[in-house]
């Protein structure tokens, strides 16, 4: 399915380290143009590294990054951005003390840079996927809700107009009805073409919207696939959907109640 | 002491506490952006007014020797920077910024007669010579450093002041300037005169304190500084580099010294060593407000200038120990009403 898109980023051998610890090891990751890509696991696995590494805000050891067919010598934020790339941090980011409409206009500063004077209409779509922002267009980002933040910091890199958009854990702290209504802009996103690399601890909603899958543990690429066979695949359902989990759960429950008899 | 006298002292202190206020909005706004107490601000107080001195009595200024060599230098580094990664687009910026406009500003001082030149135009010639110097102390000092704890900033802020007070020696000598004032006028108000000279900088003052408040709010560049000062990451993400709001801060910076500089050399006599004590009045403005707030800055940087006024007349022997001990107070009220607050996510 993969190969039926160009890809608009391609990751090949990635190693990155803090100090002597190397946090990610030969990392290959693809991403098909308007495709979204998940990569799941557990904390600490290297995901947040490898979005750190591909947007330039983690210096790399090796590897080859290639974003729209073209190698990139140099990883530098600001050149990744004014190439189309946006990445939404898990912390979000947000300029605290200015205004939500402020916020947005940040967003479209590198465009606006290179001249293109459209950060009003864009900013109108924004509005149109989250009309929440809309309504609270003067007050501070800081006054905000969790979930009008996460909104905020998407909507604030979607006025860079990306090409590819990295979104690390959207989902994280937020309440599950907010959590469905990112997912739910997430998938419209794709609709509208953006290309999404997600990474996410929660799975489940990742893998749903998702078209293709990797599982990152320990700094290794430990498994990949098309999401729909991901979901099905018995470790992935063991280790990060909760099915088998939770059965296992079920069945060791079971264990120390009759383990119990013995030792007392 | 009579009533005139208070308003006299009052008029004094409010002419010096609208520099102090400057400078100390231009230490907030560059601690804000690049966590450097930019202890060296003074210094551009001073370079301000001994240029625009040079420039009347038909000298050719040292400022112009400090531009010259800090561009070479920057030229150098960059170049070779530039080389070694390969981005030989850079290259026509990097000579065009440091070596042809340095180059250009030579021209203009040692071939357009500048001591005959309207004041004005005086003034916008010292503007020229001495504000890149903020850009290029930045790229020179601190942009290595962007990522460095405060602590290390501020000792080469330290560094980088006693270097520019040398190097001021070596330029300027060690005798005092003072301009002619920008007006002789006087005003007859209830008693007391106002000197046209304290209209001026008052006036010029509020004048360039709106400029920096309309750039801040309604420009891109101005909330891009802002943004930055905000959160680092965030703006960097947006696409704002560290390096091109440091030096935009520094650019403010050098002009607002500067301006100060033009602004008192009628008032005082500046030496080459005179803009330290000027820029650390400004320092404890920005004090009150916390190196953060811009208006508590302002207002009380005024007090600083009020206080000054008032202890000059009656103790002038303390007058400066009476201004830094304020610092002591002010201190002990900050650190009981300031709740450390949780770096903004």
């Amino acid at each position: 399915m993969q190969n039926q898109h160009p890809h608009i980023l391609e990751v090949a051998d990635l190693c990155v380290s803090y100090g002597k610890v190397e946090a990610l090891h030969h990392a290959n990751l693809k991403v098909g143009a308007g495709q979204i890509v998940t990569v799941i696991g557990p904390n600490g696995a290297g995901k947040t590294t490898m979005l750190g590494a591909i947007m330039g805000l983690l210096p790399k050891n090796r590897g080859d990054i290639r974003f729209l067919g073209e190698p990139q010598a140099e990883i530098e934020v600001e050149r990744m951005v004014a190439k189309g790339m946006s990445l939404v941090p898990e912390s979000r980011a947000l300029f605290g003390s200015m205004t939500v409409a402020d916020n947005l206009l940040m967003g479209a500063f590198m465009r606006h840079r290179l001249g293109h004077r459209d950060h009003p209409e864009t900013m109108e779509r924004v509005f149109q996927i989250f009309p929440r922002l809309k309504e609270r267009r003067e007050q501070q980002a800081g006054t905000l809700s969790g979930g009008e933040r996460q909104m905020l910091a998407v909507g604030r890199a979607l006025m860079a107009k990306p090409k590819l958009l990295l979104l690390d854990e959207p989902s994280l702290g937020l309440a599950p009805l907010i959590v469905k209504e990112i997912f739910r802009v997430i998938a419209d996103l794709k609709q509208a073409g953006v290309s999404i690399l997600l990474i996410e601890q929660n799975a489940r909603a990742a893998l749903q919207v998702a078209d293709y899958g990797y599982v990152l543990e320990t700094g290794e690429i430990a498994l990949e696939g098309p999401a729909d066979q991901l979901a099905n695949d018995p470790k992935v359902i063991e280790s990060y959907l909760g099915l088998g989990g939770a059965a296992h759960a079920a069945s060791s429950r079971s264990v120390p109640v009759a383990n119990q008899g013995e030792t007392a | 002491m009579d009533f005139q006298i208070v308003l006299l002292l009052a008029q004094d202190g409010i002419t010096n506490g609208a520099i102090y206020a400057l400078l100390a909005l231009a230490l907030v706004l560059v601690f804000a952006v690049t966590r450097v107490i930019f202890i060296p601000q003074g210094e551009f107080v001073a370079l301000g007014a001994l240029t625009l001195a040079g420039l009347q009595a038909g000298r050719i200024p040292g400022t112009l020797w400090l531009l010259l060599g800090a561009g070479v230098v920057v030229a150098l580094i960059d170049l070779a920077q530039a080389l070694r990664s390969g981005s030989r687009r850079r290259i026509p910026r990097i000579i065009g910024w440091n070596l042809a406009y340095p180059a250009l500003a030579a021209a203009a001082v040692t071939l357009l007669k500048p001591a005959e030149m309207a004041m004005p135009l005086q003034v916008i010639l010292t503007l020229v010579l001495v504000v890149p110097l903020g850009p290029m102390i930045y790229r020179l000092a601190f942009q290595p450093l962007a990522e460095a704890p405060v602590l290390v900033l501020l000792i080469v802020a330290v560094a980088v002041h006693l270097a520019l007070v040398g190097l001021g020696l070596l330029f300027f000598g060690a005798e005092g300037s003072r301009t002619p004032a920008f007006s002789d006028a006087s005003y007859k108000l209830g008693g007391i005169v106002i000197n046209g000279q304290t209209l001026w900088v008052v006036g010029a003052s509020i004048t360039l304190i709106v400029i920096l408040y309309l750039f801040f709010e309604h420009t891109f560049y101005g909330k891009a500084l802002r943004a930055t000062a905000i959160n680092r990451t965030g703006a960097r993400l947006m696409g704002i580099s560290t390096v091109m709001a440091g030096k935009l801060s520094f650019l403010l910076a050098a002009l607002i010294g500067a301006l100060s500089g033009i602004l008192i050399a009628p008032i005082t006599t500046i030496y080459y060593d005179t803009g330290f004590l000027v820029g650390l009045k400004g320092f404890v403005g920005a004090i009150v407000g916390g190196m953060v707030s811009y208006p508590i800055a302002a207002v009380g940087a005024v007090l600083v200038g009020l206080l000054e006024s008032y202890s000059s007349f009656w103790a002038s022997a303390f007058k400066e120990v009476i201004v830094f001990t304020l610092i002591i107070p002010v201190l002990v009220w900050r650190s009981l009403t300031t709740h450390h607050v949780e770096e903004e996510e």
